[in-house]
C-alpha cells in the first residue's frame, strides 16, 4: 500500500487526530483521495471531480489547522456527495442524459454547512437515475462496482457514496435515501450509512425524487463518525418547509458504550425465513447476541402492516416522481431534443431521450395512481397505509426504545441479474421502505460477511431520536471490529 | 327568433383571479413587479430548477384573512396546498402549487345593487389561494421571430380565485357583482385588482333554463374575459348561442369557450371531455397552512370599515341620498376626500354635489384617477366655504373649478386675481339694475302685470352686466322691489 492507501485506511476520526497532531495535512489527504479516485476506475463511484478548486480548499483549510483553528471535526476532510445534491458551479445531472449539461448556479443547503464545516468536496458520486434504483446500475456513466467483488452491484440509490467509502476512496460520503438508498447500499459495501429523522436535513438543494420520502444523511466506517456528520448537516433550514425546528441534541458525548437497559424492539414480520439469504440472517442474529452481552434486552414487537409497505411506498414515491420530474421538460435548461417539429414533439422527444426506461416506468406508474378515477383507490389507499404504517411503529415505539432488523434481505447481488425484474429489484428495499413512509431515522451498521460480502442490520429510531440508534451502533462497533473490515483486508476477526 | 329572455332564465357563476398586493412572489422572495424587463424578476424557485423548494409567503395569508373576513366567509384552521399538474412551457415545475380540496376561505357572500333593480345576495363557494403562470409570447412583432417566446416575471405572483355561487342572473348582475368584488379587494388592501394589468381576471361559468325551471341547464364556461364590457358581452353572446342551439333542436355540452370581442361572438375552445386531468394531489413540500384563531381576530381588528358598511354611514350621518353615499363610496380614496372636505367646511351635501358632479365629471374628462389630479379635500372645502358666504357665486365657482382640479391652489387667490368676487354691495348692484330695466320696459311691464318668468329673464341680464359677479339672491330682492315697489 503506498501512502495515499494508508492515510485513508482508517476512519475520519483517525483522520481527524492525523490532522490535530500534524502527522498530515488536509492537502494530503485531498491528494490522497484523488489519487485514490484515479487509480480505481474500474469502480465507476465517482462521475465529477473537482480537483483544483478542492486542492485549493484544503490549502486554506491547511492554514486553519496549522494555526490551531479547525472549524468543525470534518474540517480539511476530503468528502464526495451524491450527484443529485447541487453545488454551486457544478453539475448535477442525477446520471440523468436529460441533465447531462446542468450547471448549479447554487449551493444545496448540506453544501453550505459542509462548505461552513471547512469540509473538502471532491467529487460527485454515481447514483442510480434520480436515485430511482437500488443497484447503481441505472446511471448514463454505467455502474458503480462493488469494491468487495466488481462483478457484484454496490447497491443504491447511493451506490457511488458507499462504494467511495468501502473502497478508501473518502472517509465520509453523503447520499439520499428515499426508500433505503443509504442504508442497502451501506449495507452491501460493509459501511455505516445513516437515514436521519425526515426534516432533520434541509433538503434545499437535493434534486427531488419523492419529496416527502427523501432525506440526506452519510455514510462513512464508523458510528462516530456518522454523529460527527450528522451534527455538521443537520438543522433548521427556512428554505425547506418540511425542515423541521427542533436542534439536534448532543450526539456524540453519549456515545460512551453503555446501552444497558435499553429495550430493542425485534418485529417477527422482519425475520420471516422466506425469501431471506440465510447467510444474513445468520449475521444479524449473531449481532443481536452481542448486543445481548452488552446489556441490550431485546423484545419481541409487531408491525402488522409490514406486508403493504412496498406497495404503498412505490405508489406514493412514483406518485410524487411523476410530478417532481415534469420540471425536466427541455424548455428551460437541459437536454432539449433538436428541431422540434412543435411543442408537444419537444415535449416528448427530449422527455424520452433524456429519461431512462426505469424512469419512464416511475412516471408512468406515478401519473398512473394520480390519475381521475384512480386516485382513490392507489394513492389514496396507499395515504391510508402509511398512516398505519406509522401507528405500527407508534405502537412499537410504546413499548421499545429502537427496532433492530436486516437491512437488506441479501448481500450484493451479481450485476445485470435483476436489471430486468424490476419487481425483484424494488423488493431489496422490504425492510428499509418502512422508515421513509413512518418519516423516522434508520441506519445500516455493518456485522460480517456471508459468503465473503458485507451484511448490515439496520437500527430504527423513534422520530428525531437518532441519539439511541447512534448509541447501540456505537455500543456495536465498540465490542466487533467488522467495519473494520475492508475489501483490502476481510479477514480480520472480530473481538467479540 | 323572439328574444331568448321571454323563454329562459340566465344562470351564471363567476371565477375570479386577482393578484394579492405583495411585494414578493407566493412561494419565492423574487419582487412582484409590473413592466419589468422580461424574466428579470425571477429566482431559481421560479425557474423550477433542480433542488429548489418553494416556502409560503405568510403576508397572503393574512391577506386571504381579510378578504373571508370582508365577504362573511369561513376562514378555514386547515387548508392544503395541492398540485395541478399540467406541461406549458410559461408553467416552470409543470405543476401549479394551488388549492383543491381544502381552500383557505369558504362559504361567503356579497350584496350587488343593480341599476333600477333590488339589492341581491351573491354567494361566494369558495376563495383560494395559487400561483400565478408566466406568460408565453407568440406575437412576432413582441417576440422578435416566429418562435415563441417566455416571461416568467409572473410565474408565482400570488393570487386568490375567488368563485361565486350560480346566483347571478344576468349579464349586468354579473359585472354588478365584480365591481362590488373589486371595490371590496381594494377598500381592504388586498388586490388593487386592476384589469388592464392582469390583475382582475375572470371566467364565466354560464347556462340557461326555461323560466321556473327548478335544474340548471348544462353550463359552459367563458376564459379570460379581461374588461367588464367583455364580460356582459361574452355572457350575452353565450346565452344567445345556447337558446340557438337549443332551438334548433340540438344541446348544450359541456366546454371551455372563447370569446371574440370583435365578432361579439364565443365559440368552443375545447370540450370538457378531452380536458385535461390535472392529478390533484397534496403538495409534500409544503405543510398544511394551519391558520388560528388568534390570527384571524388580529386581522379583523386593522380591517378597515367596509364598502357597504361605509355606504350606510353615509347615508345615516352625512344625510346623503343613496345614490350619492353609492357614488362616493365606490373608491376609498373618493369616501376619504369626501369626508375629509365635508368635515373642512361644515356643508356635507353641497361637497357631495360637488364630488358627483364636478369632480367626476372632470375626472371622466381627464381619463384620470382622484390621485392623479391636484386639488385636496381642503381646497374643494374652501371654495363650498367662499360660496356659502356668498362671496363667489356658484356659476364662478364652477368657473374656477377646472383650474383648481387640475392646478390646485388658494380658491380664494384665484378669485381675487380673477376679479370674481361677488358683488353684494346695494349700490353697485342697483346700478346693473336699473341699467337693466332701463333697457327692457316691455318685459318689466309684463313682471309688474304679475308674471314671474320674465323676472328670471331681468335677472340674467343683470347678471350678465356684472360678469356673474353680482350675488343672485339681492339681484332678485332689487329687482322685485324696484319693479313692484
Amino acid at each position: 500500500m503506498g501512502s495515499a492507501d494508508t492515510l485513508l485506511a482508517g476512519s475520519l476520526s483517525d483522520q481527524r487526530e492525523g490532522l490535530d497532531r500534524g502527522d498530515t495535512s488536509p492537502s494530503e489527504l485531498v491528494q490522497a483521495s484523488l489519487e485514490r479516485i484515479g487509480a480505481r476506475p474500474s469502480l465507476n463511484a465517482i462521475v465529477s471531480r473537482r480537483d483544483e478548486r478542492a486542492l485549493a480548499e484544503a490549502d486554506v483549510a491547511a492554514a486553519r489547522i496549522a494555526e490551531g483553528k479547525p472549524l468543525s471535526p470534518i474540517d480539511g476532510i476530503p468528502v464526495v456527495i451524491k450527484d443529485n445534491i447541487v453545488q454551486a458551479g457544478e453539475s448535477a445531472t442525477c446520471a440523468s442524459r436529460i441533465l447531462e449539461e446542468y450547471v448549479s448556479p447554487f449551493d444545496a443547503g448540506v453544501v453550505e454547512r459542509l462548505r461552513a464545516a471547512g469540509a473538502v468536496i471532491v467529487g460527485r458520486a454515481n447514483m442510480d437515475e434520480y436515485a430511482m434504483g437500488s443497484s447503481t446500475e441505472n446511471s448514463i456513466y454505467g455502474p458503480t462496482h462493488s469494491p468487495w467483488d466488481e462483478t457484484r452491484t454496490c447497491g443504491g440509490s447511493s451506490g457511488g457514496s458507499a462504494a467511495s467509502v468501502a473502497a478508501g476512496l473518502v472517509p465520509l460520503a453523503f447520499g439520499s435515501d428515499t426508500g433505503g438508498s443509504i442504508r442497502q447500499p451501506a449495507s452491501f459495501c460493509g459501511v455505516v450509512g445513516l437515514k436521519p429523522t425526515y426534516g432533520r436535513v434541509s433538503r434545499w438543494g437535493l434534486v427531488a425524487y419523492a419529496s416527502s420520502l427523501d432525506q440526506i444523511g452519510p455514510l462513512c466506517r464508523s458510528v462516530p463518525d456518522a454523529a460527527i456528520a450528522l451534527e455538521v448537516i443537520a438543522g433548521h433550514d427556512p428554505r425547506d418547509s418540511t425542515s423541521i425546528p427542533q436542534a439536534l441534541p448532543p450526539l456524540r458525548e453519549r456515545l460512551d458504550g453503555d446501552v444497558e437497559g435499553l429495550v430493542v424492539g425485534l418485529p417477527s414480520e422482519y425475520f420471516v425465513e422466506e425469501g431471506v439469504d440465510p447467510g444474513v440472517l445468520a449475521r444479524v442474529k449473531e449481532a443481536i447476541g452481542t448486543l445481548e452481552e452488552a446489556g441490550v434486552r431485546f423484545e419481541p414487537v409487531s408491525l402488522p402492516h409490514t406486508r403493504h409497505t412496498i406497495a404503498a411506498y412505490y405508489v406514493i414515491a412514483t406518485a410524487e416522481a411523476s410530478s417532481n420530474l415534469a420540471r425536466f421538460d427541455g424548455v428551460r435548461y437541459g437536454r432539449r431534443a433538436d428541431l422540434p417539429a412543435d411543442l408537444e414533439d419537444l415535449y416528448r422527444r427530449s422527455r424520452s431521450e433524456g429519461f431512462s426506461a426505469e424512469v419512464k416506468r416511475r412516471i408512468l406508474l406515478g401519473t398512473y395512481v394520480l390519475s381521475a378515477g384512480y386516485y382513490d383507490a392507489y394513492y389514496g389507499k396507499a395515504q391510508r397505509v402509511r398512516t398505519l404504517i406509522r401507528r405500527d411503529f407508534e405502537e412499537a415505539f410504546s413499548r421499545c426504545d429502537a427496532i433492530l432488523t436486516p437491512t437488506a434481505p441479501e448481500t450484493a447481488f451479481v450485476l445485470g441479474s435483476k436489471t430486468d425484474d424490476p419487481l425483484s429489484m424494488y423488493l431489496s428495499d422490504v425492510y428499509t421502505v418502512s422508515a421513509n413512509l413512518a418519516g423516522l431515522p434508520g441506519m445500516s451498521v455493518p456485522c460480517g460477511l456471508s459468503k465473503g460480502m458485507p451484511v448490515g442490520f439496520q437500527l430504527l429510531g423513534k422520530p428525531l431520536d437518532e441519539a439511541t440508534i447512534l448509541r447501540l451502533g456505537d455500543a456495536f462497533q465498540r465490542r466487533t471490529d467488522f467495519h473494520l473490515l475492508s475489501p483490502e483486508s476481510p479477514s480480520s476477526e472480530a473481538k467479540a | 327568433m323572439t328574444d331568448w329572455r321571454d323563454e329562459y332564465e340566465l344562470v351564471i357563476g363567476l371565477e375570479v383571479h386577482t393578484h394579492l398586493k405583495t411585494a414578493t412572489k407566493l412561494f419565492s422572495p423574487a419582487p412582484v413587479t409590473y413592466g419589468a424587463l422580461p424574466n428579470h424578476s425571477v429566482s431559481p424557485i421560479d425557474l423550477a430548477l433542480p433542488g429548489v423548494l418553494p416556502v409560503l409567503n405568510e403576508r397572503v395569508v393574512d391577506l386571504a384573512i381579510r378578504l373571508g373576513l370582508a365577504i362573511h366567509a369561513t376562514v378555514n384552521p386547515h387548508s392544503v396546498f395541492a398540485r395541478k399538474n399540467y406541461f406549458y412551457p410559461d408553467l416552470p415545475k409543470g405543476y401549479q402549487i394551488s388549492q383543491f380540496e381544502e381552500p383557505v376561505v369558504s362559504g361567503g357572500w356579497i350584496d350587488i345593487e343593480v341599476e333600477g333593480g333590488e339589492a341581491r345576495r351573491i354567494g361566494v363557494t369558495r376563495a383560494h389561494l395559487e400561483e400565478d403562470a408566466g406568460k408565453s409570447i407568440h406575437d412576432v412583432a413582441v417576440a422578435g421571430s416566429d418562435d415563441s417566446c417566455i416571461d416568467l416575471n409572473r410565474a408565482g405572483v400570488p393570487l386568490l380565485e375567488i368563485v361565486s355561487e350560480p346566483d347571478l342572473r344576468s349579464a349586468q348582475e354579473a359585472t354588478a357583482y365584480l365591481r362590488a368584488l373589486r371595490s371590496i379587494l381594494r377598500y381592504i388592501g388586498v388586490s388593487d385588482a386592476d384589469m388592464e394589468k392582469g390583475q382582475f381576471r375572470c371566467d364565466a361559468n354560464v347556462s340557461i333554463r326555461k323560466h321556473g325551471a327548478s335544474e340548471f341547464g348544462t353550463r359552459t364556461e367563458i376564459k379570460n374575459l379581461n374588461s367588464f364590457t367583455h364580460v356582459e358581452d361574452a355572457i350575452e353572446a353565450e346565452a344567445l348561442r345556447q337558446a340557438e342551439l337549443i332551438a334548433d333542436g340540438g344541446e348544450v355540452v359541456q366546454a371551455t369557450m372563447g370569446y371574440d370581442p370583435a365578432r361579439r361572438r364565443t365559440s368552443v375552445q375545447r370540450l370538457k371531455e378531452n380536458s385535461d386531468d390535472y392529478r390533484y394531489f397534496p403538495d409534500p413540500d409544503l405543510i398544511p397552512l394551519r391558520i388560528e384563531p388568534a390570527r384571524i381576530e388580529s386581522v379583523r381588528a386593522q380591517l378597515p370599515e367596509l364598502p357597504e358598511e361605509k355606504r350606510a354611514r353615509f347615508q345615516n350621518e352625512y344625510a346623503l341620498s343613496a345614490y350619492d353615499a353609492g357614488v362616493l363610496t365606490a373608491t376609498r380614496s373618493l369616501a376619504d376626500f369626501f369626508e375629509e372636505a365635508a368635515k373642512a367646511c361644515g356643508v356635507p351635501k353641497a361637497v357631495a354635489n360637488w364630488m358627483t358632479r364636478d369632480l367626476l365629471r372632470e375626472l371622466k374628462e381627464r381619463e384620470a384617477e382622484l390621485e392623479d389630479v391636484a386639488i385636496t379635500p381642503a381646497i374643494l372645502a374652501s371654495l363650498i366655504g367662499l360660496v356659502e358666504e356668498g362671496r363667489l357665486t356658484a356659476r364662478n365657482a364652477a368657473q374656477l373649478f377646472p383650474d383648481l382640479v387640475a392646478d390646485g391652489g388658494n380658491p380664494e387667490a384665484l378669485m381675487n386675481e380673477r376679479g370674481l368676487e361677488a358683488v353684494s354691495d346695494a349700490g353697485a348692484i342697483d346700478v346693473f339694475v336699473e341699467e337693466v330695466i332701463a333697457a327692457h320696459p316691455d318685459v318689466v311691464e309684463q313682471v309688474r302685470d304679475g308674471d314671474d318668468k320674465p323676472l328670471n329673464f331681468l335677472m340674467g341680464q343683470v347678471m350678465k352686466a356684472s360678469q356673474g359677479k353680482a350675488e343672485p339672491g339681492q339681484v332678485r330682492k332689487a329687482l322685485a322691489s324696484r319693479i313692484r315697489g
